[in-house]
């Protein structure tokens, strides 16, 4: 894939550390990600100093910072794999991409390495299709088109806003689905990219993400955090609620997500028995969010996606919040984040 | 992981239709796959010309003079001179599946080259359930290998009843006339392993070169319009059956599923001819994909002839400005719905969604 087409520097890769010894993770990456400018942020739970290999145009920041730009309050949002945020927060670019730190680069089917960041942002900088499904899936693609039928009035497509990659090996999977499928792995290479269509619902994974920063920046925040989250994928939702959030809003604003490749290779990492141990709120509670929103609807007047937040937090706390006190604390974070958003986030802050 | 259980073959329960106008050589390829299954095969064209049929094929064949004699004055809402004529296979199968197929369709090999059983994947997307109410990022988590991914809501992991099978075709795509100017050369030769379910709302265009479905629980729904010799428009028969189609699954409640079985498109039609076909429909297509896009059903449509008829008065009150041929169309498609009771006269039961919930999943 060339990236002629885009600006190195208009890409910030962010990485949330959990782990101290980044150095396997980032030098196996290095043929891909060296180009680019790296946040890592490292979890403030995280209490050894970070192991970084030489080679790399990279910032880290630690617990110190986050409390330093956002107040000591901050960190407790950006713990555990919600650090990353931080990195969302104060990067200063147009594209951001982000890979949990126990993903390496997989390799397609003819067993060519994949240029995970490079498929990330060809899918940001082609237009998507929410309207109608093309059923050869990505127009855009070479050797692709739009199928006889297809509306052409529709074909220029949107803005893509969100580029949601997957899984080989460890698929991102629930921990009551892994646990009763110990052996499942993913092997399937689906060579596909496809627009996800409007008002068509899905659970974005913070796992393997690229996102427009500029146009849906703000609606990406682990306003959800459960009481006992954890540090595995499988004792979290804050992804699964912001990436809900984010579609909710990208359809609003005619904005495309798209999923499928790229594929990075998921490292086997703790235990989903273990993990099934830990009460699965998580589960629980998608069944309430869920049907929220699917019904949904956001105003005509809320043009941008800082306004798309603080709406659907209204709603939240009017219609979830009896449900759960966990939702009217997830409200008031989303309005506490669009705050830092607007403070922190815009261009004129200084001392990052 | 334990074996995949083999996919029942369905022989007494699925009928392959395929209309023709020329010859049925391409069958001969496909008989590993289809020599147990039963062929309805609709003749368009000269009822005089023979066409013959490889041995060794159970099958009936009705031409136009048959059409005509089977329908009578009904006969009117079958297409003649376009493959839309194949709907009638449809009507007069007496089936709970049906697989139609064009006769420029070979077997296609996958990318390990072995050949692609391509009716025994329908029938494993057939029998498993889809998920159109949440988009399953890992694709169909009925198949061996995957399953529903963090965040998807256990509620809705049970799907509902799949419907409609759509293949894919390796080689000539299902291009329209316009991109086939542009892109005479381009072929199709991106094997996407994956069976996904169209989400609830979504629109899509549906190809009936490679399509599977559940005739009894959607077959009134397949009319394929009125196409072909006398009519303004032709290669939008497909198209319009799966507007129809879809709608009427999202209100039942009803799945879509779209990607494999490929099979290998060998004919590139003539980009021209295909134009003049297709050119009112490029520019119809603007008005009727709004139309269809925000078409509702009430809630007392509750079989799919009852939806059908409901559409056919909205075409007519909403598309009849748009050109008179909607008009004709909205009246064939009340004819049609006639017919198939006609000819299905304990359908109204069992267009109803059977008791129970979805036959095994092909897991």
């Amino acid at each position: 894939m060339s990236q002629e087409n885009i600006n190195n520097s208009e890409v910030d890769i962010v990485i949330g550390a959990l782990q101290a010894d980044l150095s396997s993770f980032l030098n196996e990456w290095r043929p891909i990600i060296s180009r680019f400018h790296l946040i890592i942020v490292q979890d403030p739970d995280l209490k050894e100093e970070l192991n970084t290999p030489e080679g790399f145009d990279l910032n880290v920041y630690t617990k110190s910072d986050i409390d330093r730009i956002v107040g000591s309050s901050g960190s407790t949002f950006f713990s555990g794999y919600s650090c990353r945020y931080f990195g969302y927060l104060i990067s200063r670019k147009k594209y951001i991409i982000s890979i949990d730190d126990d993903c390496f680069p997989a390799k397609d089917n003819m067993g060519n390495l994949i240029d995970a960041v490079a498929q990330h942002i060809t899918n940001l900088t082609t237009p998507a299709t929410p309207f109608f499904f093309n059923t050869l899936y990505d127009p855009f693609r070479e050797g692709a088109d739009f199928v006889r039928g297809y509306p052409f009035s529709l074909r220029s497509g949107v803005t893509s806003a969100m580029s949601c990659g997957l899984w080989l090996n460890l698929a991102d999977y629930d921990a009551p689905t892994q646990s009763l499928k110990s052996q499942l792995r993913n092997s399937r290479y689906v060579d596909a990219v496809i627009t996800v269509p409007a008002r068509a619902l899905m659970p974005i994974s913070g796992i393997n993400i690229a996102f427009d920063r500029e146009a849906v920046g703000p609606t990406l925040f682990p306003a959800l955090k459960l009481a006992r989250e954890g540090n595995f994928r499988w004792e979290t939702m804050e992804d699964i609620w912001s990436g809900m959030c984010a579609k909710v809003v990208c359809d609003h604003l005619c904005l495309g997500v798209k999923s499928g490749l790229p594929y990075v290779w998921r490292r086997e990492r703790g235990s989903a028995i273990d993990s099934l141990r830990k009460e699965w709120e998580g589960v629980k509670l998608m069944e309430e969010v869920v049907p929220y929103f699917q019904s949904v609807r956001l105003p005509q007047t809320a043009t941008t996606a800082e306004d798309c937040v603080v709406e659907i937090a209204k709603t939240v706390k009017e219609q979830l919040g009896p449900v759960d006190p966990v939702f009217s604390r997830a409200a008031e974070a989303m309005v506490e984040w669009v705050k830092l958003w607007k403070n922190i986030g815009s261009a004129s802050f200084p001392g990052i | 992981m334990a074996s995949t259980p083999s996919v029942p073959l369905l022989k007494d329960e699925l009928d392959i239709v395929i209309p023709t106008i020329r010859n049925l050589d391409f069958l001969e390829m496909w008989r590993p796959f289809f020599e147990k299954y039963h062929l309805i095969i609709v003749q368009d064209g000269d009822p005089t010309k023979v066409i013959k049929v490889p041995e060794g094929y159970d099958y009936e064949l009705y031409n136009r003079n048959d059409i005509n004699r089977i329908l009578g004055p009904k006969a009117s809402c079958i297409s003649f001179k376009d493959s839309a004529c194949r709907c009638f296979g449809y009507m007069v199968s007496k089936k709970k599946y049906i697989y139609t197929i064009d006769d420029d369709c070979f077997v296609a090999k996958d990318p390990t080259g072995k050949d692609i059983n391509a009716l025994e994947q329908h029938i494993k997307n057939l029998l498993s359930p889809s998920s159109p109410f949440f988009f399953n990022t890992l694709y169909d988590p009925y198949r061996e290998g995957a399953d529903f991914v963090r965040g998807y809501p256990f509620s809705l992991r049970e799907g509902v009843p799949t419907a409609v099978s759509h293949g894919l075709w390796l080689n000539i795509p299902d291009y329209d006339a316009p991109t086939q100017l542009v892109k005479p050369l381009e072929r199709n030769t991106r094997y996407v392993d994956a069976v996904m379910t169209i989400p609830k709302g979504t629109l899509f265009p549906m190809c009936g070169m490679n399509l599977a479905f559940n005739r009894e629980i959607i077959g009134p729904a397949m009319y394929f319009g009125l196409m072909g010799d006398g009519q303004p428009i032709g290669r939008y028969d497909d198209m319009w059956a799966g507007w129809c189609t879809k709608v009427i699954c999202d209100h039942l409640g009803l799945g879509v599923k779209t990607g494999l079985p490929y099979i290998w498109h060998s004919k590139a039609s003539n980009p021209f001819v295909n134009l003049k076909k297709e050119y009112k429909g490029i520019y119809w297509q603007e008005e009727l994909i709004p139309f269809f896009q925000s078409a509702t059903l009430p809630k007392d449509c509750t079989t799919v002839q009852k939806c059908y008829i409901e559409l056919s008065k909205q075409v007519k009150a909403k598309l009849g400005k748009v050109d008179d041929y909607f008009i004709k169309l909205a009246d064939a498609m009340v004819t049609w719905i006639e017919a198939w009771d006609e000819l299905n006269p304990s359908a109204e039961k069992s267009t109803e969604l059977p008791n129970g919930a979805a036959a095994a999943a092909a897991k």
